[in-house]
């Protein structure tokens, strides 16, 4: 039947979703259309299905985090999921003790699913060999933010009908962010020409390598002919103050103004994955502007996490 | 299940055959059902008695069950539309998010779009399959139609219904009835997805134990 009627794709071969890293094209394309199908849920005036009923999700925070928090929060009560959450933000001393306490603590509750997000990187891969659940990273340290660059790129889909052959500018902080990280390799992985541009204090040594991208030499040869202009956050708590000089300075030389966007294709669009510091690295007026997709960005986040969760609730037959 | 829908049989049973390979290697085809012909007779009829029993298309909806439930609904919707003047609205259910043994199953379906472009409210709502059997796929399209609202009546088409309910579950137009066994298959292949137009009866292969 089914298999072979229509070659219908099998269950998404993954039991947890680490990072995008070790993701193939296939499992991407799979969530993304997944999510394009559940979207529809929230627009409905019974904006819940039953399909995880009696699944128990736990969402283990381990640094601040609204907008994800609730975007994953959100996920679930629509899909039927009972969820808790855990928030500690405990001291760096304590880490390695906190982490595998929390863990037993976790383990114990039963859950089927646990979505964690945590300062360190590789605390969800941690968490992966010594729970029985199913781990969703929500973001861990420098690492990986893998549901934000899967719901980027159902974003971009969206808005230009493809991702293959397109062309994207990641601009900011490229060293401390786990959200260019991820979306450099997902985009390269959907056949997307990456450039990435920064601060030179904030742009890592041996990024073109590591993640196959293009560095630009400057914010303007970065846009210039782009389909998208992605701006990063500037994260004022994570970096000492000699990392750039002042917000002014940082938003005349890597704002993105108006007249900066000039530069892109006619019709590119302007993403940023929030909180934004407004007229810092965004501009108002473009952060605003009818070339923003940043509130599109928000909706789909709840659509692609919904879509993980349900996919990593299947029948797993081995495979990781 | 094996229903030749190509929607993961909701009625998967036994179980073990769902993975045990292509259907192609298992089955055999053991009688021809419908032509070409009689699918177009068939479909004719449902139409004619859809109109007949609403008293016209007023309120009426039609909405397919993915995937040949949609295809069934379309030559319906055309059929009505060169009968009656009038073409009811077409709505597309997908029901993974729905069965009943999506969790627990052998794997996970795959979800597609769910498309009900107008409001169920108080509407007559047919719903369209092309194969009526245990009734667990009409039982999830409506609960998946009851969250879009309350509408004011739920009716049921199918193109064949070969028995063996297990959900006290009818259906209001059918295009032929049909006795099977458990461990055959009804398979349903229409012209605009398949380049066949057909319903057949396939039972396990001799000599193989069908997994």
């Amino acid at each position: 039947m089914a298999a072979e009627a229509t070659g219908e794709r099998p269950a998404f071969p993954h039991r947890h979703l680490l990072g995008i890293e070790g993701l193939s094209r296939r499992d991407v394309d799979l969530i993304l259309d997944t999510a394009e199908a559940l979207r529809d849920i929230s627009q409905r005036r019974i904006k819940k299905v039953q399909t995880l009923r009696g699944r128990m999700v736990v969402n283990a925070f381990f640094e601040a985090s609204t907008r994800t928090r609730v975007s994953f929060e959100i996920a679930e009560k629509r899909l039927s999921a009972d969820s808790v959450n855990i928030q500690t933000t405990g001291s760096a001393m304590q880490k390695g003790e906190t982490l595998l306490d929390t863990l037993q603590n976790i383990e114990a509750m039963r859950p089927d699913m646990v979505v964690i997000r945590h300062w360190c990187s590789g605390a969800p891969q941690f968490l992966a060999r010594h729970l029985r659940s199913a781990v969703i990273n929500a973001g861990d340290g420098q690492h990986e933010h893998p549901t934000q660059a899967l719901l980027d790129a159902l974003t971009i889909r969206q808005a230009k009908g493809r991702l293959d052959g397109l062309r994207v500018a990641i601009c900011g902080d490229i060293a401390h962010s786990r959200v260019a990280r991820s979306n450099a390799l997902l985009l390269r992985l959907c056949g997307v020409e990456v450039r990435v541009f920064g601060p030179r204090t904030m742009l890592p040594r041996g990024v073109a390598e590591a993640l196959g991208v293009n560095v630009a030499r400057t914010f303007e040869e970065a846009v210039e002919g782009s389909d998208v202009v992605m701006m990063l956050r500037i994260q004022k708590e994570r970096q000492g103050a000699d990392m750039f000089p002042s917000e002014r300075e940082y938003a005349r030389r890597f704002g993105l103004t108006p007249a900066a966007l000039e530069r892109a294709a006619p019709d590119a669009i302007v993403m940023h994955p929030g909180p934004m510091n407004r007229g810092v690295e965004i501009d108002p007026v473009v952060a605003d502007g009818d070339r923003s997709v940043i509130l599109d960005q928000v909706e789909n986040g709840v659509a692609v996490r919904m879509a993980v969760l349900y996919l990593l609730s299947g029948p797993h037959d081995a495979i990781e | 299940m094996l229903e030749a829908t190509d929607r993961p049989a909701i009625d998967a049973r036994p179980a073990g055959l769902l993975d045990a390979g292509p259907v192609a290697d298992r089955f055999v085809e053991k009688q021809v059902l419908m032509d070409r012909q009689a699918i177009d007779r068939a479909l004719r009829r449902i139409a004619h008695e859809i109109a007949e029993r609403n008293g016209g298309l007023e309120g009426v909806r039609l909405v397919g069950i993915r995937t040949r439930g949609v295809d069934i609904a379309r030559r319906l919707q055309s059929l009505l539309a060169g009968t009656e003047g009038a073409e009811p609205p077409l709505g597309e259910l997908d029901i993974a998010l729905y069965r009943d043994d999506a969790l627990s199953g052998l794997r996970l379906p795959e979800v597609r779009p769910t498309r009900m472009p107008f409001d169920v409210e108080g509407t007559t709502i047919v719903l369209v399959d092309d194969v009526l059997y245990t009734g667990r796929t009409v039982r999830a399209a409506i609960d998946a139609i009851m969250d879009f609202g309350r509408p004011r009546s739920i009716q049921l088409a199918a193109l064949v219904d070969r028995g063996h309910r297990e959900l006290p579950i009818r259906a209001d137009y059918v295009g032929r009835t049909v006795e099977t066994r458990r461990d055959q298959s009804v398979l349903v292949r229409l012209d605009e997805r398949d380049g066949v137009e057909k319903v057949a009866i396939r039972e396990p292969a001799e000599g193989r134990d069908g997994g």
